[in-house]
């Protein structure tokens, strides 16, 4: 059985291109939804003893209170969400006297000064993150050379991490848009886990390719990353199934606050398994190929 | 390592795996004794044997979103404080919080200050507790008691606030000024008499040695003058200064009855508050849901794991079942950590465990992979995993390495979902990899040098 993985690199690159750019798409378009976390405001969840009013209802209800824009969305049987903006704990009550029949789970909160803070600690958190993964990268990769420089290892595996992300992210911006899904610090979290898991995946094909470089394994640059991912494919399936098979649990089983969260980890571990076998060593390749057209 | 020891270790594993679980949940393990030491006890020669020992149930520990609670966070106004003295007014503020929340009877509540430039905060967590809005407007109850002085233009100030009575508009502006004197010099506070004509309820104050001296300065300032009482933020009294006032003694002389000045003198006693402070962000999760969202991820991560072991099992049979009871050797190991540390879980914490079960087998899959080319190759089983183990190792470490240093990232935010999963997060990997080493390879190894090692399909 040989199949040339390297035969279709055009279409993977088409593909992952229309996804990417369907991505930012999406991003300048629609934007994200901030969650609470960052914006403040307050989440109220009730569950109704006997029937669940219908959302109009709940807000004809709610109209006299200032609670400015309010989000309504039924969970499970008889349980209600409504996100609104911070409100003090007297307007708390006088909501839950108003919400006749509901009994109260889950109350939640934020200032506005506590979300700016949380939107700015969450900004370094991100950039140390990614800072972090290019230390590792360069350092992975800091012996590898011939014919293709260790440097630009570290390019391409940082270019599948962004597709990963960005993939991730534009789909949450549809989400925000179609679902009201809202980027709250868990998906945050997800995503950086992400990058922590998926760089992995990458890592592992390249130090297959040094591997057979020097073991002088193929004939040509091209046939020795095809082999590489040849024995790297199944391996690399596998693990990303086993954990993707708890994140579905954790999907559907898991309840509200770790769906997005599971989500978040499920998009972005898809694309990660994707983009390291099918876009980080084939750009390698056809880099190496549009070299030497250059030379000649 | 000799045959024998390899044997002698796996036992090992399993005899402390055995123990762990039964430590992690004991149930099973206490009822069954318990039938057994009944039985025991009936027969004749051999009830006065000890019983044989119960494993004490140390619960683990629960965060506020599991066990149901709520996580207030004050914002304190230290406009008027004294830049030295932020510190001591914020302890002070705390030891009065505490107060305050120990008389809810929760278990194990906790107050904490957090202090940075511009920044002076008050954690309150409440554990377990039904009714969180009761505690809120509790803790809010609590009086900032403060004696204030009248402003110069104190008059002017008066005569305007008529006017604007009379026209019905305009801004009544507050003609006393704020004086060092707060809730904070408060020795004790009690319930009184006037004793002079009506016997009316009023409140008795007494100051420490600090408080007295500005109390003193403060009268002796303001002879013939009005120095008002403010209980949060309103004029409860404004008696007019006869004389300076040594001895650090006042009363509170307000429209009372009995009942509300025996509450406010209670509530005076149990702290008046150094600094007055603001609710900036409240979680609350009532039992109810916490009990749920436990139950909830608790099925989730066994169905994950049922999953996990059963795609082992038909992907890499026998080296699959071998994963599948390593895995449930990390688990039990894992899960004992959580209790003996002990790692308060949070239902981000479960998350990040559940993941951690997904993220474990990798390791395996990793070492199979290996292995079943090592096997194609034709080398000896021995030789297989050797190599199989050799070989795969930088790729879990490396594999695990980043993961790990993101959670570490990840653990310096501080926000309380974040801790909980970058936590469970970080053990489930560092034990993981000891799990892949010790527990995986050892099962392997049993295998070296039987007939079981020269059917073939068990293997690839």
């Amino acid at each position: 059985m040989s199949v040339n993985f390297l035969k279709y690199s055009k279409i993977y690159f088409i593909f992952s291109g229309i996804l990417i750019i369907a991505a930012i798409a999406g991003l300048l378009v629609f934007g994200l939804k901030p969650g609470i976390d960052f914006t403040g405001g307050s989440i109220l969840e009730v569950e109704y003893q006997e029937d669940r009013p219908s959302n109009q209802e709940i807000k004809d209800n709610l109209t006299e209170l200032d609670l400015g824009e309010i989000y309504i969305q039924p969970t499970d049987e008889r349980g209600v969400i409504l996100r609104m903006k911070d409100i003090n704990e007297e307007t708390h009550q006088q909501v839950l006297e108003k919400l006749e029949g509901a009994e109260e789970l889950r109350f939640e909160s934020i200032g506005p000064v506590i979300g700016q803070e949380l939107k700015a600690k969450t900004k370094i958190v991100v950039v140390l993150s990614f800072l972090i993964i290019v230390l590792y990268i360069a350092f992975v990769f800091r012996r590898i050379s011939r014919p293709i420089a260790s440097w630009q290892y570290g390019i391409s595996s940082l270019l599948a991490l962004s597709h990963d992300v960005l993939i991730t992210v534009g789909i949450f911006s549809l989400l925000g848009k179609f679902y009201s899904v809202q980027i709250t610090i868990p998906v945050v979290v997800a995503l950086l886990t992400v990058l922590g898991y998926s760089i992995n995946n990458t890592v592992v094909v390249f130090d297959r390719i040094r591997e057979n470089l020097l073991k002088r394994i193929g004939e040509s640059y091209e046939e020795t990353v095809n082999i590489s991912l040849k024995q790297t494919l199944t391996r690399s399936f596998n693990t990303s199934l086993t954990t993707l098979f708890v994140l579905i649990a954790i999907f559907f089983l898991g309840g509200e606050t770790l769906k997005y969260f599971a989500l978040a980890l499920i998009l972005g571990i898809v694309a990660g398994t994707y983009s390291s076998l099918f876009l980080a060593s084939p750009v390698l390749v056809s880099w190496l190929r549009w070299r030497e057209r250059m030379k000649r | 390592m000799s045959k024998r020891k390899v044997y002698i270790t796996v036992a090992f594993i399993f005899i402390l795996a055995f123990f762990l679980a039964n430590f992690c949940y004991p149930q099973p393990w206490n009822q069954s004794v318990d039938w057994l030491n009944a039985r025991k006890n009936e027969i004749k020669y051999i009830e006065k044997l000890s019983n044989i020992p119960e494993i004490p149930d140390t619960p683990f520990k629960l965060g506020l979103d599991l066990q149901g609670g709520t996580h207030l966070i004050y914002e304190a106004d230290l406009s008027n404080v004294e830049k030295e003295n932020y510190s001591p007014s914020m302890q002070g503020l705390r030891d009065v919080i505490e107060r305050r929340v120990n008389l809810f009877g929760v278990r194990e509540p906790m107050v904490q200050t957090q202090e940075a430039p511009g920044r002076y905060r008050l954690i309150v967590e409440l554990a377990g507790i039904k009714d969180p809005a009761q505690a809120i407007e509790m803790i809010g109850q609590t009086p900032y008691l403060e004696f204030k002085e009248q402003k110069e233009n104190y008059q002017e100030i008066l005569e305007q606030n008529r006017k604007v009575v009379e026209a019905g508009e305009g801004s009544i502006e507050d003609p006393f000024a704020s004086t060092p004197l707060t809730g904070k010099y408060l020795k004790k506070a009690e319930l009184g008499f006037d004793q002079t004509t009506t016997y009316k309820a009023l409140v008795m104050l007494q100051f420490n040695d600090e408080g007295a001296e500005i109390f003193e300065e403060l009268t002796s300032k303001n002879v013939g003058k009005v120095l008002a009482i403010y209980i949060d933020g309103l004029p409860i009294s404004t008696p007019v200064v006869q004389e300076t006032i040594a001895g650090g003694r006042a009363q509170i002389t307000g429209s009372f009855t009995i009942d509300e000045a025996k509450s406010l003198a209670r509530n005076l006693n149990a702290g008046a508050l150094p600094v007055p402070i603001k609710l900036i962000s409240q979680q609350s999760v009532g039992p109810t849901l916490g009990s749920i969202s436990l139950e909830k991820s608790l099925k989730a991560g066994m169905i994950g794991f049922l999953a996990v072991i059963l795609f082992m099992i038909i992907f890499y049979r026998l080296p699959g079942i071998l994963a599948s009871l390593a895995l449930g050797a990390y688990i039990v190991l894992v899960l004992t950590i959580f209790k003996l540390i002990p790692v308060t879980l949070t239902l981000a914490g479960i998350g990040g465990f559940i993941l951690s079960i997904g993220m474990a087998i990798d390791a395996n899959v990793l070492i199979f992979s290996r292995m079943r080319e090592e096997l194609r190759e034709e080398k000896s089983f021995g030789q297989a995993v050797e190599e199989g183990f050799n070989r795969a190792w930088p790729s879990i470490r490396d594999g695990n390495l980043t993961t790990l240093l993101v959670a570490i990232i990840l653990f310096g935010f501080g926000t309380s979902f974040i801790k909980g999963f970058a936590t469970t997060l970080s053990f489930g990997i560092l034990i993981s990899m000891f799990s892949a080493i010790v527990i995986t390879k050892n099962f392997l190894k049993c295998f070296v040098n039987t007939k079981l090692e020269r059917i073939k399909w068990l293997w690839r």
